[in-house]
């Protein structure tokens, strides 16, 4: 019995997943993920694949599949503000790491899409913890832009992309300097160089005088400066936010969202001001670099305070293979309203920093990061408070789609549950 | 930011500057120490001048007590004099008159928490190049160094291991890249101008060794021995043979040179100096239990011990602790097979769980570790009690690093390494009201004049900020 229960898990795990079906979940506390307070005993219809509506008084179709989450929590997916989902099996195994095409010779115009794996291990670890969404971007090699990054969903199929081509990425900062010659002077001067480069290209004046663009990298550069593709850019420290922030006034059609930002707090009227969104380390507190000498972890709360747009990613931190430590990041945030001195978010505005939020500031708040009417069916039943350590997710439902929990941690788990050896070697038990 | 800490001892990938210096450098100076007579025990160096600092006699009562060794009290009262722990009890437990008293309610206390994996002060933070002293790795087996020599006293990670995390004391290892990556140290949470006011007194020395991939990598990488897993054992076990022969001259009565690397093996082979081995997979972990016990030596602990739950019960029977943490794991192939699982499935064999960090991030969240790895052992039907999974962070870690009998738990006559926290310790919104450290306030939430601040950070953005 227990052969067949693993063999038809493990093969739901590869399967395309059936149609949507309308699926009515009740009597839990629903969390919208708009900011708005929890709905005690509240329904959640899907249907075909979307969100019908969630509240204290909606009518459950007939011929839906009813989930009762009566003591459970149900909230949208965790959506991860910032990752390096699926380009990763073993980070330090070479051949099974595509975060960096920086040695190809291209910049601008590498695309992570086909390189995202759904089968890569990551996809069902993270989707058995309630994280639903990704941004994904590459990681700068040679250049200071690395690339075009993407939207994934987590599904169990074939196809995790949900948007290609979604933004660009950039380094600003130290990892920017190292990446233009060493000097910040140096990462300035090919940021506006790349873009000049790019008009270049576009007004048929080919002949590049410092062939810092290939063609392909004009293009995806183009489509940054005219404000269709948003342009992610690491940076940490306030100074360099500050002089990022000019440039934006010479380049007003570029839409930045800063990511990293650990001394946004200092600079952070400044940011709200220019309208510059962030996705923020949520617990960098160590003066890691030199540019990060104010890092503390009231700089979410602080920034918020001031009136930026944030939303909790993980830049560099273990961030292809634990975005489920988003949601203890957004707890220990909310930990923060309890100590004294210290500035933090409330419940409802951390959910909201790693699922609203981030799906609003990369363009998509309207079909992603919610529970309300027409967004995506990614919807999450918890046995306890999500952010709480000791809750899990019970049921994870993408696109509409019912996933499966299994992956290989817990086959190994249930293998060495007792890890002396019976009859037969465990090589024999599964 | 976190994940270029970790390469460091975890992955070990960055660049190793120390390399380029020569091979033929350091070590062959110990030739010119002195010829010294046996039985003469080398004289205790770089002792510690550590001293608690002034507290004032205090009780903490109406709290939810965790005494580190299993114990729960509802309603207790722990009560410290004269920077030690005096009584540990329920709510009728006699509190002298004209001591500060604390009332707790909704608040826990627990003993002070222990990291028995910290690269704090040898590769502090800035995490600059100029900073990197956790890795002699110009040869392979280097018994010789000391970490002690190498932390540098004013890390700002102290600060936010004491005031988020709770840490009162902490293992300082050298880091991953040699088979025998030379002595440890275990400080006190407590800043000093020396390291020598850090160091915990009498605390025993440990010596890091290291299994698989790192020593392979680095070593073969420059075509020399070990590039193999054969060859990492080949290399230790030539090395013990060397130190048998070291401590079988020592012991004979006949006058000998001092070996510094010898002499920390000899150690170890003497019971004195404790083995902290990092060892990532089950198979490379039995094979130094064997190795162990062809040499005569024990091991401590086998630390990022990611699967260790294969062998839980081999580690019971050698009464081998694992130090792990509760979810790290792809990061490299020997972590591939890591589970959250891990502690628990150790628990409920009877072996001996410690959580560890090897991160100036985590070890600020030790709690917060230790709460996953008992949520997602009870999922699996392995219910650990919360007063049982502090032990993990607090009696566990001392008693692997022979200091048990000092701090670790709230037994009277301890000394007073204590953590107030805000709420339950296992719960994500919790965090250090105040902490104790031999009964000295070290950290207070609520008085930004007891929150250390790094000459470091002296005079920099933030300084003294909530971090």
């Amino acid at each position: 019995m227990r052969h067949f229960l693993y063999a038809a898990a493990a093969m739901a795990a590869f399967a395309t997943p059936v149609a949507a079906e309308t699926i009515a979940i009740t009597g839990g506390r629903v969390v919208v993920g708009d900011g708005s307070a929890p709905i005690e005993g509240g329904t959640v219809v899907i249907r075909d694949g979307k969100i019908v509506a969630a509240g204290a008084t909606v009518a459950i179709p007939s011929g839906a599949r009813q989930i009762d989450a009566t003591g459970k929590w149900v909230t949208p997916g965790v959506f991860a503000g910032f990752s390096r989902l699926g380009l990763a099996e073993v980070d330090a195994v070479n051949g099974t790491n595509d975060k960096s095409g920086g040695r190809s010779g291209f910049s601008a115009a590498i695309d992570v899409a086909p390189a995202i794996d759904p089968f890569r291990s990551p996809f069902a670890v993270n989707r058995s913890s309630g994280v639903t969404r990704a941004v994904v971007a590459p990681e700068a090699a040679d250049n200071i832009f690395a690339g075009q990054g993407a939207i994934a969903d987590l599904g169990a199929d074939s196809n995790p992309v949900t948007k290609a081509r979604a933004f660009q990425f950039a380094e600003f900062g130290e990892d920017g300097a190292a990446s233009a010659g060493g000097s910040r002077a140096g990462t300035h001067l090919h940021f506006r160089a790349m873009l000049r480069e790019a008009q270049d290209y576009a007004a048929g004046r080919g002949t590049f005088d410092d062939d810092l663009l290939k063609a392909e990298d004009a293009k995806a550069l183009l489509s940054v400066l005219r404000g269709e593709t948003r342009l992610l850019i690491h940076v940490e420290g306030a100074n360099d936010m500050l002089r990022l922030m000019e440039l934006k006034r010479d380049f007003p059609t570029i839409k930045m969202v800063f990511v990293g930002v650990s001394e946004g707090w200092r600079v952070a009227s400044e940011l709200a001001k220019a309208g510059i969104p962030v996705i923020a380390s949520a617990l960098n507190d160590l003066p890691a670099t030199f540019e990060m000498l104010g890092a503390t972890q009231s700089n979410i709360g602080r920034m918020k305070d001031a009136g930026v747009q944030v939303a909790i990613g993980m830049i560099n931190d273990r961030d292809s293979h634990q975005l489920r430590y988003t949601t203890q990041y957004a707890g220990n945030i909310v930990s923060l309203q309890y100590v004294p001195g210290a500035t933090g978010l409330t419940w409802d505005e951390a959910f909201a920093a790693i699922s609203s939020v981030p799906a609003e500031i990369m363009g998509v708040g309207d079909r992603l990061g919610s529970l309300k009417a027409g967004r995506a069916a990614d919807v999450v039943v918890w046995d306890g408070d999500p952010l709480e350590l000791s809750s899990a997710a019970t049921t994870v439902i993408i696109d509409g789609v019912e996933q499966p929990l299994t992956n290989r941690q817990n086959r190994l788990r249930d293998r060495y549950a007792r890890p002396t050896e019976g009859d037969l070697p465990k090589a024999y038990d599964r | 930011m976190a994940i270029s800490n970790t390469l460091r001892s975890a992955y070990l990938v960055l660049p190793l500057a120390l390399m380029a210096c020569s091979n033929a450098e350091g070590p062959k100076t110990l030739s010119a120490t002195p010829a010294v007579k046996p039985v003469e025990k080398a004289p205790v160096a770089f002792p510690s001048t550590y001293k608690a600092y002034p507290g004032v006699a205090t009780a903490i009562r109406n709290v939810t007590v965790y005494d580190g060794e299993g114990g729960k009290i509802e309603n207790g009262v722990v009560f410290m004099t004269g920077g030690k722990i005096s009584s540990v009890g329920g709510p009728d437990t006699t509190i002298p008159a004209g001591v500060n008293v604390i009332d707790g309610k909704g608040k826990f206390v627990t003993p002070g928490i222990i990291d028995i994996h910290s690269h704090l002060g040898d590769y502090p933070t800035p995490s600059v190049e100029a900073h990197s002293d956790g890795n002699e790795a110009t040869s392979p087996t280097t018994p010789e160094v000391w970490a002690e020599h190498s932390v540098w006293p004013q890390d700002p990670g102290f600060s936010r291991a004491l005031a988020n995390g709770g840490i009162t004391a902490l293992q300082v290892l050298p880091g991953s890249a040699n088979l025998m990556g030379g002595r440890s140290v275990v400080l006190k949470n407590v800043y000093a101008r020396t390291i020598q006011g850090m160091k915990f007194p009498d605390a025993p020395y440990g010596m890091k060794m290291a299994c698989g991939e790192n020593p392979k990598r680095v070593y073969g990488s420059k075509g020399r021995m070990p590039s193999t897993r054969m060859g990492n054992l080949a290399v230790n076990r030539q090395t013990w043979i060397k130190a048998q022969e070291y401590k079988k001259r020592r012991d004979s009565g006949k006058e000998y040179t001092r070996d510094l690397g010898m002499e920390t093996l000899a150690g170890v082979l003497d019971g004195d100096i404790s083995i902290q081995n990092h060892c990532y997979r089950a198979d490379e972990m039995a094979l130094v239990l064997d190795m162990a016990k062809e040499f005569g030596y024990k091991v401590s602990t086998f630390h990022h011990a990611v699967e260790s739950y294969k062998i839980a019960d081999l580690l019971r029977d050698n009464g081998v602790c694992s130090a792990v943490w509760a979810d790290w794991w792809g990061f490299k192939m020997e972590a591939y097979d890591a589970i959250p699982e891990n502690a628990a499935i150790l628990h409920n064999t009877g072996a001996c769980v410690i959580i560890h960090s090897d991160d100036e991030n985590q070890i600020q969240r030790l709690n917060q570790e230790a709460a996953k790895a008992q949520a997602d052992g009870r999922r699996m039907g392995i219910n650990i009690s919360d007063a049982e999974v502090i032990k993990w962070l607090t009696y566990n870690p001392a008693k692997a690093l022979g200091i048990s009998n000092k701090t670790g738990s709230l037994k009277a006559g301890k000394m007073a390494d204590v953590v107030l926290w805000n709420g339950n310790p296992l719960s994500v919104y919790a965090r250090p009201d105040k902490v104790w450290i031999d009964g000295a306030l070290m950290f207070d939430a609520s008085n930004p004049k007891i929150r250390p601040v790094s000459d470091f950070e002296l005079g920099q953005p933030g300084e003294g900020d909530v971090k």
